[in-house]
């Protein structure tokens, strides 16, 4: 009876094919370890943020009048409003913690290397979404943290030479943060820049299955098939990592629980003090600073005295993350067989991200820890942008390690 | 006489005319979308000048009136504010005020004003559009600015600085002095923000 059905419906839409091309005859490399869980769970998320972003939208208004008092109505009056929001805002934090962690997987397995550079410009074109969703959507709240970051961010377009005036105030719609900037960011927010995220994720995937998944040793497992010609070392995605993803998502569930029901506002991290209080166009708050997702990039600009420069710094530290796969000339993908330059320069790569992204929080007010903090800033954008400028030359002179023909298991 | 006929050729001409005459238009469907979100008719006439009375603004006072949304200060300037100005050249970036869009050409003089008592100045840092914080001399204590501040604006967000002329001072992040709106004095009280003096107006 079933197959019959399925039958019916195959003949008209390649429903079990589908099926088998991505999940119960996609051959997975055997070896996947604990940094494969991010990939589903950033689709976890996407997912949570959709369902919840929908619920919020029932009761939100995106009016400069009425936005910051319909936050509170859904926080204290509607049903449930408060788990909804919550979800919402953690969810956006969460969403970074998993794509900045898939991100070190994809860099210490060379996953955006040959012949994977579509995933990886995917990947990054889908970060970028996720940055302009999240900008976009911290605005609706429509606190003072909201009103200058949007005012600050916006100011970058300004930057630009000859257009840069007119194209700020074209995105604003008016010649400040007003309410017609609220108004289109909310469109942008809810309906413009998710449909962009859910075609890059299709493309993302569709890439990733067509040469099929890379793994901790790096090795393509597409090399060795049996008589059948599926790869020795795969293993179909569903059963077998269906169910091991499962683990990951009940582990992430209850972190991202305790989160949202003991600390929603993570002391400042996850929902900042200021935005507590409404947007006042006359009065700019004493310490802005951005959620700390965009920290590492914000210390980046502020690290450059010079306006233009410091904004083409910025766009330069997301730019080169694209070519990464280009930059990158060692044979070698994963970090196991790969030489010390390389480990180093990753590992000093992460650690200035990390500093970046602290130093971005910190107050810039002329007194003298805030200078430190500029000269740190500098120090560790200089190893940010060298990671990648001498990519090419310390990649081709490391001493890689020999490659084995196979996946190895421990 | 030959009958052949070069279809690679016929094959470019049908394809450049189908992008040139769809491209085209494209590009005009696309007007009415780009347009709509410029500044609507609402914002643009809540852009109107306004008129500020000045007659109970005393020296060293400054009021924030509104102009297309922005902070408008008008800060009334005492004789030892305006001889305190003379002394800062060296410390700033552009003590003359070059730079001719930072200013009408009415306003390019030492006080950067019409009248050297009263200073009308946008209240937006050039750098990225936080509004600064008027920081008198007699409060440099409290700001950890050190006994030479000579009373000024400091931004919050990035630390810029400017003097109480709306001069930038050097190696601060914001690259111009702040901006000086189209204004006249319709008398010794009445201040018009957003328009130049219309002709025949001293």
């Amino acid at each position: 009876m079933f197959s019959n059905l399925m039958g019916w419906v195959d003949a008209r839409f390649p429903a079990t094919k589908m099926w088998e091309d991505h999940l119960s005859k996609y051959y997975a490399p055997k070896n996947f370890n604990f940094w494969y869980f991010f990939g589903s769970l950033a689709m976890l998320v996407l997912v949570l943020q959709i369902v919840t972003g929908i619920f919020l939208t029932m009761n939100y208004k995106p009016d400069a009048e009425l936005a910051f008092a319909s936050v509170e109505y859904i926080m204290r009056d509607v049903e449930w409003g408060w788990l909804i929001r919550y979800l919402h805002s953690t969810g956006a934090s969460a969403f970074f913690i998993v794509i900045y962690l898939h991100m070190f997987r994809g860099l210490i397995y060379g996953s955006y290397k040959q012949p994977r550079e579509l995933v990886w410009l995917f990947g990054m074109f889908l970060y970028m979404a996720l940055m302009a969703e999240a900008f976009l959507g911290y605005l609706l709240p429509w606190g003072q943290m909201s009103f200058w970051g949007a005012q600050v961010i916006i100011s970058l377009f300004g930057a630009l030479p000859v257009i840069g005036g007119d194209l700020a105030l074209w995105i604003r719609g008016d010649f400040v943060v007003a309410d017609a900037t609220l108004n289109r960011f909310f469109a942008f927010h809810v309906i413009a820049v998710p449909l962009v995220i859910l075609g890059l994720v299709v493309a993302h995937i569709i890439a990733l299955h067509e040469v099929g998944s890379n793994n901790p040793d790096g090795v393509e497992i597409k090399k060795n098939k049996d008589k059948n010609g599926i790869p020795l070392d795969g293993i179909p995605f569903h059963p077998y990592y269906s169910v091991k993803d499962i683990v990951g998502v009940v582990v992430f569930l209850f972190i991202f629980s305790l989160v949202v029901f003991y600390m929603p506002e993570m002391d400042g991290w996850f929902l900042e003090k200021d935005n507590f209080i409404p947007a006042d166009r006359l009065k700019t708050p004493e310490h802005i600073v951005p959620l700390w997702y965009f920290t590492p990039f914000y210390a980046i600009l502020r690290a450059v005295p010079d306006k233009l420069m410091g904004v083409m710094a910025m766009g330069g530290a997301q730019g080169l993350l694209f070519l990464l796969p280009w930059l990158d000339r060692s044979p070698v993908k994963s970090i196991r067989y790969r030489g010390p330059y390389f480990r180093w320069a990753l590992t000093l790569f992460v650690i200035s991200f990390i500093v970046l992204g602290y130093l971005g929080t910190q107050t810039s007010d002329g007194t003298t820890l805030a200078i430190n903090n500029t000269v740190m800033a500098r120090i560790f954008s200089v190893i940010y942008f060298a990671f990648f400028i001498l990519m090419p030359w310390y990649t081709s002179i490391d001493k890689d390690k020999a490659v084995p023909e196979r996946v190895t298991s421990k | 006489m030959s009958n052949t006929v070069d279809n690679s050729k016929r094959r470019f001409l049908t394809t450049a005319a189908s992008v040139v005459v769809g491209g085209a238009g494209a590009a005009a469907v696309a007007v009415p979308f780009v347009a709509s979100m410029l500044p609507s008719a609402k914002a643009r006439a809540a852009g109107a000048p306004i008129k500020v009375d000045i007659s109970k603004l005393q020296p060293g006072q400054l009021i924030r009136p509104e102009w297309q949304g922005k902070p408008v200060w008008i800060l009334r300037r005492s004789e030892e504010v305006i001889s305190d100005l003379t002394t800062l050249d060296e410390q700033l970036l552009d003590p003359a005020s070059a730079i001719e869009e930072q200013q009408p050409d009415y306003c390019q003089n030492p006080a950067r004003s019409i009248r050297e008592d009263v200073i009308v100045l946008v209240g937006i840092c050039t750098h990225l559009g936080c509004s600064p914080i008027h920081v008198p001399k007699l409060e440099a204590e409290s700001k950890n600015l050190g006994s030479e501040w000579k009373g000024g604006f400091t931004c919050p967000c990035h630390g810029s600085k400017f003097d109480l002329a709306g001069r930038v001072y050097k190696g601060v992040p914001a690259p111009t002095n702040l901006v000086v709106p189209p204004h006249y004095f319709i008398d010794d009280n009445l201040i018009l923000v957003g328009e130049h003096a219309p002709k025949g107006v001293a």
